[in-house]
């Protein structure tokens, strides 16, 4: 089987890449970073990329709002090539702020006109930065990379992240096309209050991902707990050989690797 | 504020913007955060009228544009069609307001850095919504609910809504701003006439002129120009300024000084090279790489591999606008790190603030100041903002309180870098290009560098105004991400950062042993209208000094448009020797760079040490040892920061191994941060820091000692090799013309070299900020003498990095170290109201062994858990272990070696408070406590206690009586029960 290859798409702000490169490559895909400018340049190097990854940063400062100008700039010259990415097969992963990208992107909601979209991502309940870690569960959901039931710990470090539905019938149609992917949770058992939800989310939604489930984002940051030593309490478990954001990535090179592009 | 700022605020202006305005609200039912935290605020305040509050985002976009190009510009990117409603108001048409609802507007100054209104300016053009370098500029429209008079409205638009130093607020009114800044008279050469001008009017030229320099340096000035046969020009007396401020210069430490303590009189020719610097040239390290000279420190890390650090200090900046100054204070020293050698990748920030007490009651904060807890705020959300954006985690830090810093609070931050080996170091060729890289010059800064080596006063907020940098992170962001790829081409051959002193002092420094010349007017402008001198001074932020070689630098430039970072060659390096700029082709300065480098005047500067006369308080027992210890856990030094840790992304990189917070919580107050900088070794490094300003009036010599030897113990306790650690040193003294001032500097920069010669641990770099007084009236208040020490060392590896939570039950605890009677500015005698006793302090024979042994013992895996023992002791120490671990402890004094402290002091008090130095609480497993004991072997060592299931933290006096049974919950609610931003 190939090695597929896995595109970081970064633009100015960006400050994931670094490490979302070390977990892909961790997962089995090359990967290659690039900069938007070079993909505006010439957007065919989108084509033989079986995955796409916007990481997580500032990009554009999170001026006006988280991912805007990021989302708008995907929109305005990049819309067909990424229809036609997910279209053929190929993979999307966006982190944090490139949730933010994605949801302004459009690509959650491919049958509505852009302008009519009825997610959002913003200011946690908090109304601060929280870099803190929480606990995700698996939902039962459209993306096949996503193991229902399964608890992960992750942290997250946003302070735009707070998941919105414009009313009711959005969430039932999330709900209906199986597209809620995460949710915060409690260890325990229970309710999730702040700060096991860190930003106030609606259900409690972490990440979901589009119809086809090719289509995946996410607030938290599996790629920062792929170490052993990345976990918070390392030193009170037992020996780890690796942190459990790492098997995310190894199941969406999978699926990548399976898929036929 | 002063009755000029409540003018502008109480201004009811009724002008109209010629321009498109654009107002976005949140949806009603859709929650305003930015609103309750307001509301909050205003009862804080004590503003509780106010019910309501809501902020909307406010843009102005050229009046040329169409309406339904400006209705796609919000469609598309203002406003979020879940969230907001929009008002949209044609330019000089009144906008809508709601009814019954006060209206403050807050926009920037005219000319005041606005890095969201650039961002949206570019998008505009990029998603070709409209043409290119449209002018745009944003405000906040905040609308208030409630019964609120002109005073409650005035309180909260300058507390709360605006910082008047940098923007301008219209309460009910109109008068935004719209357009560039008026332009400043431009003119050509101006040449000042010295000669002949007595001593008052030198000094008048020097104070009118913002020069901040002293009557000596001008006459100096005078006497070089008389042998010129001509006048200075005011570009020249500009950078002669700069260059010799004591920011840049260090006067006072490379200086020579009389030194009189005890009577006896000592002189000592520079201060930095016979203490500091003499320890590390004594140690001479071969891990040490480059030190002292360049912009950061940098020793070895791994084969191939350097790391870097330098922390600097922005404290007045900070005092007058603490979001930006912070932010700008953590934005330059990343710029230091990019500029080090050939470039690092910054892979880590630290802070540390030091303000006023908290619960400062408003009616005595004194004119001029802000509240400190409006300080701390500011300070941490401005590096928040600044490092998050930066993808730079923020590790380590602290916060200490202390009256005396309520009219002048510090404020530090660090950076610390990862770089090929290569790249230590850098050069200079005459021939080369001089290439300006990334933000553009504008009025913003000027003065910086001599502003802050003068006293802060009542008028500073108002005369510094022009001082204050707002920061842009997203463009120095920009600027790293191209500016490692250009290093790793190598494509140029030096780089330095623009900071205090701008393009004279970056220019000036790389070009010193050649000469340059440079066309001011090639440099970019954020608004025409600057003249050639402020072009020359401008401290803009974001801007890095490249020499590029002639036959690179094509491609040099090519590779920093390929991102969208401005590069422009504005001169070239030659072999003059002189320093030449030009404007338009007129020439503005012809100075010598010997006379400009070498050419400050040394004078001798007096310094005294008289011990304080005070009686030793002594240690008696409190009435009750469990409400004192519940009260030194929630003391503001003591107390948890985990609101500001969790407001900084301190985990971005993936490089983190222990976390700032550790525990079965991660709540736990950890000693220090290990990181693991590359994902091809488990070779890691720890960054810990020392620091108490409660020693340093007592004894500032042991406050030095006792610095250094924390910031070491905290290394040590996570697992950092003390035989491989560098340290640096901060200094923020008060004004050092002072000879008490300068006389505790003295001692404690001399026990800086003791202490660094005993321990093994070089000084890599370090930086001093030494005018820290503020002047109410006739009276002058200095800080206490304040020594930030920070630590970088090697983690063999970081497998075996070690954690303060306790880890289970069933386990011993040990102390490690020996206690002594002292509690001289002690926590616990600041909790007495008592003054005097013996300051802690290291020692120096026997500290570096413990610490080195005991590293040992860690490194071999013997150990559960190490905590160091600092403010509050033990006690605290014991506590904070046990509750970050959800495990119980009983401690028994009796096994306790010291005891007998001596009439005044008793025993159990003593080794329950004292700071006593180099102590660690250390938790081992029965079965390895015999290879512990073997590893501390030669070492004091008291087998104290041990761990249990019951929540508990018990504490048995010497005569077998409990001293403290409190559950583990109330310790940390204690513990959490301090401010909280």
């Amino acid at each position: 089987m190939s090695t597929p290859k896995a595109l970081v798409l970064r633009a100015a702000g960006t400050n994931c890449d670094a490490e979302t490169v070390r977990a892909l490559e961790l997962a089995g895909a090359r990967a290659e970073t690039l900069h938007l400018n070079r993909l505006l340049e010439s957007p065919s190097r989108l084509e033989d990329a079986r995955i796409l990854v916007i990481p997580g940063g500032f990009s554009y400062g999170d001026d006006i709002a988280a991912g805007r100008v990021f989302g708008l700039e995907l929109r305005a010259a990049l819309a067909n090539d990424l229809r036609a990415h997910v279209d053929r097969g190929g993979l999307v992963l966006g982190v944090c702020n490139g949730f933010q990208v994605l949801v302004e992107s459009g690509l959650f909601e491919p049958d509505r006109d852009v302008h009519e979209r009825s997610i959002a991502l913003y200011q946690n309940a908090s109304n601060k930065y929280e870099c803190r870690w929480v606990t995700l569960e698996s939902a039962d959901c459209a993306c096949p990379w996503i193991v229902p039931g399964e608890l992960t710990p992750t942290p997250v470090a946003h302070a735009e992240g707070r998941f919105v539905v414009k009313d009711q019938q959005t969430l039932e149609r999330l709900r209906a096309n199986r597209q809620i992917a995460l949710r915060y949770v409690n260890p325990a058992g229970g309710a999730a209050p702040y700060p096991l939800n860190p930003n106030g989310a609606t259900f409690d939604i972490a990440g979901i991902c589009d119809p086809t489930g090719r289509v995946l984002g996410l607030m938290p940051h599996p790629e920062r707990n792929v170490a052993p030593h990345h976990h918070p309490r390392w030193t009170r478990l037992p020996e780890r050989s690796e942190g459990e954001g790492l098997a995310l990535f190894r199941r969406m090179v999978e699926a990548a690797r399976a898929a036929t592009v | 504020m002063s009755a000029t700022q409540e003018s502008s605020a109480t201004q009811r202006s009724l002008s109209l913007p010629d321009a498109w305005r654009v107002e976005v609200f949140r949806k009603p039912g859709v929650d305003d955060p930015d609103g309750a935290h307001l509301l909050a605020a205003a009862r804080e305040l004590g503003v509780d009228a106010l019910r309501s509050a809501r902020a909307g985002r406010g843009t102005l976009l050229p009046p040329t544009l169409s309406e339904s190009a400006v209705q796609a510009i919000v469609r598309e990117l203002l406003a979020d069609p879940v969230l907001d409603d929009v008002r949209l108001t044609a330019p000089q048409a009144a906008p809508e307001t709601t009814p019954g609802k006060h209206r403050v507007l807050v926009a920037r100054r005219a000319g005041v850095m606005d890095p969201v209104a650039l961002t949206i300016s570019r998008v505009i053009a990029r998603a070709k919504l409209a043409a290119a370098d449209l002018h745009v500029s944003t405000f906040t429209a905040w609308e208030l609910e409630g019964d609120l008079d002109a005073a409650a409205l005035e309180t909260l638009a300058s507390k709360s809504l605006a910082n008047e130093v940098i923007e301008d607020v219209r309460i009910d009114g109109e008068g935004l701003h719209y357009g560039p800044p008026a332009k400043a008279k431009s003119h050509g050469r101006v040449e000042v006439p010295l000669a002949g001008l007595d001593d008052a009017a030198l000094l008048r030229v020097s104070i009118e002129g913002g020069l901040s320099l002293n009557l000596v340096e001008m006459k100096t000035i005078v006497t070089h120009y008389a042998e010129l046969g001509r006048a200075p020009s005011a570009c020249e007396l500009e950078t002669i300024a700069q260059t010799w401020s004591e920011h840049c210069k260090h006067k006072t430490f490379a200086g020579i000084v009389e030194m009189r303590e005890d009577g006896e009189l000592r002189k000592i020719d520079n201060l930095l090279k016979t203490t500091i610097k003499r320890a590390t040239d004594t140690l001479a390290k071969d891990w040490c790489i480059s030190v002292f000279h360049d912009n950061a420190g940098i020793i070895a890390f791994e084969e191939d591999w350097d790391v870097c650090f330098k922390v600097e200090t922005h404290n007045h900046p900070s005092a007058i606008d603490p979001y930006g100054g912070a932010g700008t204070g953590i934005g330059g020293v990343i710029r230091d790190i990019l500029g080090v050698g050939m470039g690092a990748r910054p892979i880590a920030n630290t802070d540390a603030f030091f303000v006023g007490p908290l619960d400062l009651p408003a009616s005595e904060v004194p004119k001029g100041c802000m509240h400190p807890r409006r300080i701390l705020r500011g300070v941490v959300h401005g590096v928040r903002d600044y490092g998050n954006r930066m993808g730079i985690p923020t590790v380590n830090g602290g916060v200490w309180v202390h009256d005396d810093y309520i009219g002048n609070p510090l404020v530090y931050a660090g950076t610390v870098g990862l770089m090929p080996r290569w790249a230590a170091h850098k050069s200079v060729e005459p021939g080369d290009a001089i290439v300006v890289v990334g933000g553009r010059t504008g009025r913003d800064g000027i003065h910086g560098a001599t502003f802050s080596s003068i006293e802060l006063h009542e008028e500073s907020e108002m005369v510094s105004a022009a001082a204050v940098q707002i920061g842009d992170p997203i463009t120095e962001k920009r600027v790293l991400d191209v500016l490692l790829q250009a290093r790793d081409k190598r494509l140029y051959r030096g780089i330095t950062d623009c900071g205090a002193g701008g393009l004279s002092s970056a220019v000036g420094e790389m070009g010193e042993d050649c000469g340059a010349v440079v066309h001011l007017e090639r440099v970019p402008l954020k608004y025409p209208g600057l003249t050639p001198e402020e072009i020359w001074i401008s401290e803009a932020q974001e801007r890095m000094v490249l020499s590029v070689p002639q036959a690179s630098l094509a491609e040099c430039l090519a590779v920093f448009a390929s991102e969208d970072v401005e590069a422009t060659v504005i001169g070239e390096f030659t072999s003059s020797g002189k320093l030449e700029l030009f404007h338009a082709g007129e020439p503005m300065c012809e100075l010598e760079m010997s006379f400009l480098h070498d050419g400050t005047p040394r004078p001798s500067r007096q310094a005294v040490w008289d011990a304080p006369r005070v009686d030793d308080p002594g240690c008696p027992a409190p009435r009750d040892h469990e409400a004192t210890l519940l009260a030194l856990l929630g003391a503001p030094d003591i107390a948890s920061k985990e609101w500001i840790v969790r407001q900084y992304d301190h985990e971005v990189q993936g490089m983190s191994v222990v976390k700032p917070f550790v525990g079965e919580a991660s709540d736990g107050p950890g000693n220090g941060t290990v990181l693991r900088p590359l994902a091809t070794s488990n070779k890691g490094i720890a960054i810990t820091c020392g620091a108490n300003p409660h020693y340093g009036r007592l004894d500032p010599r042991r406050m030095a000692l006792a610095a250094i030897d924390e910031a070491l113990r905290n290394s040590v306790a996570v697992g950092g090799d003390p035989d491989h650690t560098a340290i640096l040193d901060n200094f923020s003294w008060g004004n050092c013309d002072k000879p008490d001032r300068l006389g505790a500097l003295v001692l404690a920069a001399e026990a800086c070299h003791d202490a660094a010669l005993a321990y093994g641990t070089p000084f890599i770099s370090g930086k001093d900020s030494l005018n820290n007084e503020y002047r109410v009236g006739d009276e002058t208040i200095a800080i206490p003498p304040t020594l930030l020490i920070s630590a970088l060392a090697m983690v063999p590896d970081v497998r075996r990095a070690q954690t303060m939570d306790l880890k289970g039950a069933g386990n011993y605890v040990y102390l490690v170290g020996r206690t002594k009677a002292e509690l001289g500015g002690s926590h616990y005698a600041k909790q007495r109201g008592a003054n005097g006793g013996t300051v802690p302090a290291p020692d120096l024979a026997d500290a570096p062994r413990i610490l080195r042994r005991l590293h040992a013992a860690i490194a071999a895996g013997t150990t559960k858990a190490v905590h160091d023992l600092s403010e509050g002791g033990l006690a605290v120490a014991a506590a904070e272990t046990a509750f970050s671990g959800g495990f119980g402890l009983e401690l028994d004094l009796a096994q306790a070696h010291e005891s007998g402290f001596g009439a005044g002091f008793d025993d159990d008090s003593v080794l329950l408070y004292s700071e006593s130095c180099t102590r660690f609480l250390v938790e081992v497993a029965p079965e390895q406590s015999v290879a512990f004991e073997r590893a501390l072997d030669g070492v004091p060592l008291a087998r104290l206690g041990r761990t249990v299931a019951e929540p508990e933290l018990r504490i048995l006096g010497r005569n077998a009586n409990d001293l403290v049974r409190i559950p583990l919950a109330d310790l940390k609610a204690a513990h959490q029960s301090g401010f909280h931003g």
